[in-house]
């Protein structure tokens, strides 16, 4: 058992302490920004959101190196889960709102007075309440997840096809949502949030409060992660992603595999959204683009494909780098991430926790012409 | 024994694009029996086993294991009835190491939810550890199995097909790629293992059909040419025809 315990957790066993980081400097920064203004300590509240939406970021990465780094599924649609999950708890945030609204309509959100409709739509219906919202951040993503891949896997569509298909899907939300009629606000989505839980989004306590919140979070998807690709399913996933037809004469269903781990991460990315969206404060269409799924592969693969704490680290740094350059140089952003990705896949293909120590990830000769096909679509 | 047969093809015919690979092929195995299938390329043995494991669909025909019809079921199915195969090309999973590969094998759990709540028992570590001895990998056990050699890989995948613990063993060309010795070896494990299973094995190595010393069935075309003893079969003129041509 020692022997298989030690193999079990050669690749894994960071997850654990990734977790513990996370929640140790979630709260340091949540408890510096509740000092005195004056106190050197002390964070800006600008500092606290971004921070929480790295954070936020983070778990869409954990939930694309899920199915990417250990499935084989190369999904340029993940964000879309993201931007559902986002858009799960906007309604929730919108009818908080309440009777503050520009029109003081208790019940209807201002955009749809502005549409003249008198009444909630069915699919509003429950949303004040927060288990509610809540249920639906995991369902809405998973339903959809289940849909998509029941459909797609037992098709037998892999590779650059599936890839294409996941793009198409994100993109076609992203046309959906900017209807107006469809009643999620259209072009300006949905924001001017006010309380969350019955507290103030603006108050520091408030926003201290969901950073820690938001990282627990990630910590709770890494270890629940870590459960899932740590024990026989994560050898049964790399058995997938490697030799899909060869696990079926060993009688398992490969299309049944990747459902599971499909539909966990697309839940994992749809909480994720959730809690992106209080501490950003808005959620619009812009959030299904296609450019946002491919950037959340380049976190991963920068991070390091095929270990959960490489995507975390990936989607944090490029953040950083992110909001650094921007801040700077804002034209040369695009051309600096092009930049990381191709000096990442030349020379560092197994990201930065490859260069710590050995990874899952095979040498491209061992990998089989179905995985080796993903990877030149995405080159 | 009973007469019923473990596996039975009766005028099995498959085209692709108009190419008759499989011509009204008709093949009966005893439980228990070990066989051999010799053929010169494109005799259609892999498109056999293609059939019979679900991977290929018959355009006519009957295919049927221990009486149940095999064309309407697919690979896990087929797999789960009791059907392995191990592949000319040996497919082991490279990344995973080649104790975890045979764990994946082991008979039993096979649906998603069972296996993300699996824990290995004492009784799976115990057959993991016993297959490890029978395919001579024990000491490589926590190694990678890309890793292995080619004969190493070979064996691990004879090892997989042990841990499924199917009734019938299909083995596409198990010596390709071996040395003498290795191949020796793999016949005596063939041997060992048909005293309590059914094995079919493909292959082109004479020396090696001839340490096995079973029947020997000769495809040509995609259909059956000559059948019985190894003696027997070479020298008859039609296989010699086939072998050697005009």
């Amino acid at each position: 058992m020692s022997a298989f315990s030690a193999t079990m957790g050669r690749p894994f066993s960071g997850a654990a302490r990734t977790a513990i980081v996370v929640v140790a400097v979630a709260v340091a920064v949540a408890l510096a920004s509740l000092l005195p203004e004056g106190n050197p300590l002390h964070v800006s509240a600008f500092v606290v959101s971004l921070s929480g939406k790295y954070l936020a970021y983070a778990m869409l990465a954990l939930a694309v190196d899920l199915v990417w780094g250990f499935a084989g599924i190369l999904t340029l649609g993940h964000a879309a889960f993201f931007a559902l999950g986002g858009y799960a708890m906007g309604m929730y945030l919108m009818r908080e709102i309440g009777a503050r609204g520009v029109y003081g309509n208790a019940n209807l959100p201002d955009f749809m007075i502005f549409l003249s409709w008198n009444r909630l739509p069915w699919y509003w219906w429950g949303s004040d309440h927060w288990a509610w919202a809540l249920l639906l951040v995991f369902a809405v993503p998973g339903l959809l997840a289940g849909l998509f891949g029941w459909l797609a896997f037992r098709s037998r569509v892999s590779g650059v096809y599936l890839s294409i298909i996941t793009q198409a899907l994100t993109y076609a939300l992203m046309l959906a949502f900017f209807q107006n009629g469809l009643g999620f606000g259209g072009n300006n989505g949905l924001t001017d949030f006010k309380d969350i839980l019955g507290a103030d989004l603006h108050a520091a306590s408030t926003r201290a409060m969901l950073l820690v919140v938001t990282a627990v979070a990630l910590a709770g998807a890494l270890l629940a992660a870590r459960f899932v690709v740590g024990g026989r399913f994560g050898h049964l996933l790399i058995a997938v992603r490697d030799a899909e037809s060869r696990t079926r004469f060993l009688g398992y269903r490969p299309e049944q595999v990747k459902l599971l781990v499909w539909v966990f991460s697309a839940m994992i990315a749809g909480l994720g959204g959730a809690l992106y969206v209080t501490q950003v404060g808005i959620i619009n269409p812009g959030e299904f683009a296609p450019a946002n799924s491919i950037e959340s592969v380049i976190w991963v693969a920068v991070g390091g494909r095929g270990t959960l704490s490489g995507a975390v680290l990936g989607a944090v740094l490029v953040n950083f780098g992110k909001t650094l350059f921007t801040a700077w140089l804002p034209a040369f952003w695009l051309y600096g991430l092009g930049l990381l990705f191709v000096v990442t896949t030349l020379f560092l293909p197994n990201g930065l926790m490859g260069l710590r120590r050995p990874v899952r990830a095979l040498p491209a000769a061992e990998v089989t012409p179905e995985v080796s096909n993903v990877e030149g679509g995405e080159a | 024994m009973s007469d019923a047969p473990l596996l039975e093809l009766r005028d099995v015919s498959v085209a692709f694009d108009g190419f008759r690979a499989i011509n009204n092929l008709s093949l009966s195995l005893r439980p228990g029996e070990l066989r051999a299938i010799v053929g010169p390329n494109g005799a259609g043995k892999t498109t056999m086993m293609d059939i019979i494991t679900g991977k290929t669909r018959p355009d006519t025909g009957i295919v049927r294991f221990r009486g149940h019809d095999l064309t309407q079921l697919d690979e896990p199915s087929i797999a789960r009835m009791g059907i392995g195969r191990k592949f000319q090309k040996p497919t082991v999973f490279e990344a995973l190491t080649v104790r975890e590969n045979l764990v994946l094998s082991l008979r039993g759990l096979r649906t998603p939810f069972a296996v993300l709540m699996a824990r290995l028992s004492g009784e799976e570590r115990e057959r993991v550890d016993h297959l490890l001895g029978v395919i001579r990998l024990t000491e490589h056990a926590d190694r990678r199995a890309g890793g292995m050699s080619h004969g190493q890989k070979q064996w691990l995948e004879i090892g997989m097909l042990l841990g499924q613990e199917p009734d019938l063993l299909l083995v596409d060309e198990p010596v390709a790629g071996m040395t003498d010795a290795e191949t020796m070896a793999t016949a005596d494990l063939l041997r060992e293992i048909n005293r309590t299973r059914s094995v079919v094995v493909v292959e082109h190595d004479m020396d090696f059909v001839r340490a096995l010393d079973v029947t020997v069935t000769v495809l040509h075309e995609g259909s059956v040419l000559s059948e019985g003893a190894l003696d027997v079969v070479s020298a008859d003129p039609r296989v010699i025809e086939v072998y050697l041509g005009r």
